[in-house]
């Protein structure tokens, strides 16, 4: 789950780490009103998208009078803006940001995350703020300090103090920068964080610290324990389909090919997806409709997969395991008719019974192809679709 | 003869009440498990379906003798189960449990140092040695007692490998799903461990995907430790960046743990890599002869 970058500094400013005072606006009227409250000036009105990238699009911009705020959140509010995060369709603005700009003397960079090497939270510094952290892996890697957080103590002063000075901070800066640190840590942890991200963490010319902008990835795993998180997720910014399917328990993704896949496990279900493209095909998307493949879930999965309209053939390939292949195989024929389905429908079985299954699927007298095996299920379909395509 | 587990280890079920875990309670004693009883607090004295239920691990230990554990607990309390098990010193749990906050294993991980539990998963389909003993979710009947030794993050997909082998007619020492989780308590390079010092282990197949780096880590182990002949498939081709899979584990983050990386790394290090999900079992007959 993602959260807007407004909703990202609340969450900071409750931990005690400083940020800007700002406030969310949905017009321009309500944006002139907040900058006169916030302060004299200049503000800086930031689109509120789910993506990065914004400033380069024109979603971040300076404002010096709130009038100028006013006729730039208008000019925000609507647009569609496109960053190399949101891909070409890109995004439509329906909130912005309002808040104090700042004399930024310097900027870094600070994150969070879950290490699967070490199992244990790692922060991570840079005094390359501001730029792609992946970047600055791959190019200076010198320039990256990290800590690696024993769960049980938390993240020490003296920690944070190892960080501040190989960051080049001195004076009063250290102490701040161990505040920071430390506020971020238990932000971290209270939220469930899998990722918590700093891009840039200022200094101002005043010799303060602040985050200037903030990224959460928070662990869906965990969402159960934090219903004040779940309220903040903003649909509009997902993909309808995978809102509606996680909604059902299945798991899907949109992906951009015309072969759309039903596969039980999420392991089987990429390699589904992998196979149809050996085999010179292209997945439609990734869905795994777990382990109990119900008549209820195989439907509401094949309308999920229908509605995205590229959609020009289905493979379903179940590893049956505990579930018989004869229900399963009932499951797929009373979906079928549900949806009226009008493509060519590949079905591969295996497990339990999977002989009354595919005798099943013969008999239901709908257009299904059995299949043997995930080759023979791939070739199927990537052969149908072409051939519907000639 | 096999890894982990054997005909004469001795399992209780945590969760045994619920219906998930009194099902594949039962499928496992049907299969020839030693399952001698099971664990929810409240329940203890009574009996189900003829397992006895106890109050904690420790009281079932005691009772039952038992080394092994296999975890049904619902993800909120499943990483305390984790710990009660290792705290009574049982050797081998296999938590089954899909979707315990990854913070809760990152606790169970630093608690778990130097005590001797074993675990597998979570979120995994758990062990099985093939003829003795099955721990977890997997179908029995698609696996055949032999010496190939299979180790893989998902469970689907392993059940794919096993039945390939079957097919061909070759039976699998022990089967491990280690989950698809990214903190979990056993990775690739464990079990490529295991199996190369089990002399009735004769050739590995090894099932990854992408996200992380437990994959590569094994295949170096392979490279320089290892004598027996380790075939492989990889997962998530084309698989977008930044999206989770399914599995937690299974997201590409900033162009690290991308299947083709993976892929170049395994070949490297001498595996053979199946081109497709369905040609694992001939990528293993590529380097192997039975």
């Amino acid at each position: 789950m993602n959260i807007h970058e407004y909703q990202a500094k609340a969450i900071l400013r409750q931990f005690g780490v400083p940020v800007p005072d700002g406030h969310v606006c949905y017009n321009g009227a309500s944006a002139r009103e907040w900058a006169k409250r916030l302060g004299e000036g200049p503000w800086v009105v930031k689109a509120q998208i789910h993506a990065g990238g914004r400033g380069k699009g024109g979603g971040v911009k300076l404002a010096r009078t709130a009038d100028e705020v006013r006729n730039i959140a208008r000019e925000m509010l609507g647009m569609t803006l496109v960053t190399h995060q949101t891909g070409s369709i890109g995004k439509v603005v329906t909130r912005v940001l309002v808040e104090n700009g700042c004399n930024i003397a310097n900027e870094l960079y600070v994150s969070l995350v879950v290490n699967r090497g070490t199992s244990k939270v790692t922060v991570m510094a840079s005094t390359e703020g501001g730029m792609d952290i992946e970047e600055v892996a791959a190019k200076t890697p010198e320039k990256i300090f990290t800590e690696t957080i024993d769960p049980l103590v938390g993240l020490t002063a003296f920690q944070c103090r190892k960080i501040a000075f190989s960051l080049g901070l001195g004076g009063k800066l250290v102490n701040k920068a161990v505040s920071v640190l430390q506020g971020l840590y238990k932000t971290f942890i209270a939220c469930d964080c899998s990722m918590l991200e700093i891009n840039p963490l200022v200094i101002t010319a005043e010799e303060n610290l602040l985050a200037l902008d903030a990224k959460f990835g928070f662990d869906d795993n965990a969402v159960f324990r934090h219903p004040k998180l779940g309220d903040m997720r903003d649909y509009d910014e997902e993909d309808p389909n995978e809102v509606e399917a996680s909604q059902h328990d299945l798991s899907y993704i949109s992906l951009n090919g015309n072969i759309g896949c039903l596969v039980n496990g999420a392991g089987l279900a990429m390699a589904t997806m992998d196979i149809i493209k050996h085999y010179g095909g292209d997945p439609a998307n990734f869905l795994d409709v777990g382990g109990g493949a119900t008549i209820e879930r195989v439907t509401e999965a094949f309308k999920i997969i229908l509605s995205d309209k590229n959609v020009q053939g289905i493979l379903v390939n179940i590893f049956g395991g505990i579930m018989k292949c004869d229900i399963i195989a009932t499951g797929v024929v009373e979906a079928a008719k549900q949806v009226s389905l009008q493509v060519p429908l590949v079905v591969r079985l295996e497990g339990t019974n999977v002989a009354r299954g595919k005798e099943i699927l013969g008999e239901s007298g709908l257009n299904i192809v059995a299949a043997d095996g995930m080759a023979d299920a791939a070739q199927k379909i990537v052969a149908a679709v072409k051939g519907a395509n000639q | 003869m096999s890894i982990m587990i054997n005909k004469n280890t001795k399992v209780i079920t945590q969760g045994i009440t619920g219906a998930t875990g009194l099902f594949h309670a039962q499928g496992a004693r049907d299969y020839g498990t030693q399952m001698v009883g099971g664990v929810t607090p409240g329940k203890g004295g009574s009996v189900i379906d003829g397992f006895p239920v106890f109050d904690t691990v420790k009281d079932a230990v005691e009772k039952t003798g038992a080394s092994a554990s296999v975890i049904f607990v619902p993800p909120p309390f499943a990483a305390d189960s984790i710990m009660e098990a290792v705290d009574a010193g049982i050797e081998l749990v296999c938590c089954i449990t899909e979707g315990i906050p990854v913070l809760d294993m990152v606790k169970v991980k630093q608690y778990m140092k130097g005590r001797k539990t074993r675990l597998v998963g979570p979120n995994c389909p758990g062990v099985i040695t093939p003829g003795e003993c099955k721990i977890g979710i997997m179908p029995g009947y698609i696996h055949k007692p032999g010496k190939i030794g299979v180790v893989s993050r998902s469970g689907t997909l392993t059940y794919e490998a096993v039945w390939q082998l079957t097919c061909l007619g070759l039976g699998q020492s022990t089967c491990v799903g280690i989950g698809g989780d990214p903190v979990n308590g056993t990775n690739h390079l464990d079990v490529l461990r295991l199996f190369e010092a089990d002399p009735d282990t004769e050739a590995v197949i090894m099932i990854g995907e992408i996200g992380g780096t437990s994959e590569e880590e094994g295949a170096y182990f392979v490279k320089e430790h290892m004598t027996k002949p380790v075939a492989a498939y990889i997962a998530g081709l084309t698989a977008p960046p930044g999206k989770r899979m399914g599995h937690a584990g299974a997201i590409i983050s900033g162009g690290k743990g991308t299947a083709a990386e993976k892929v170049a790394v395994l070949q490297e290090c001498g595996i053979s890599v199946a081109a497709s999900p369905a040609e694992m079992a001939q990528a293993l007959l590529k380097i192997y002869k039975p």
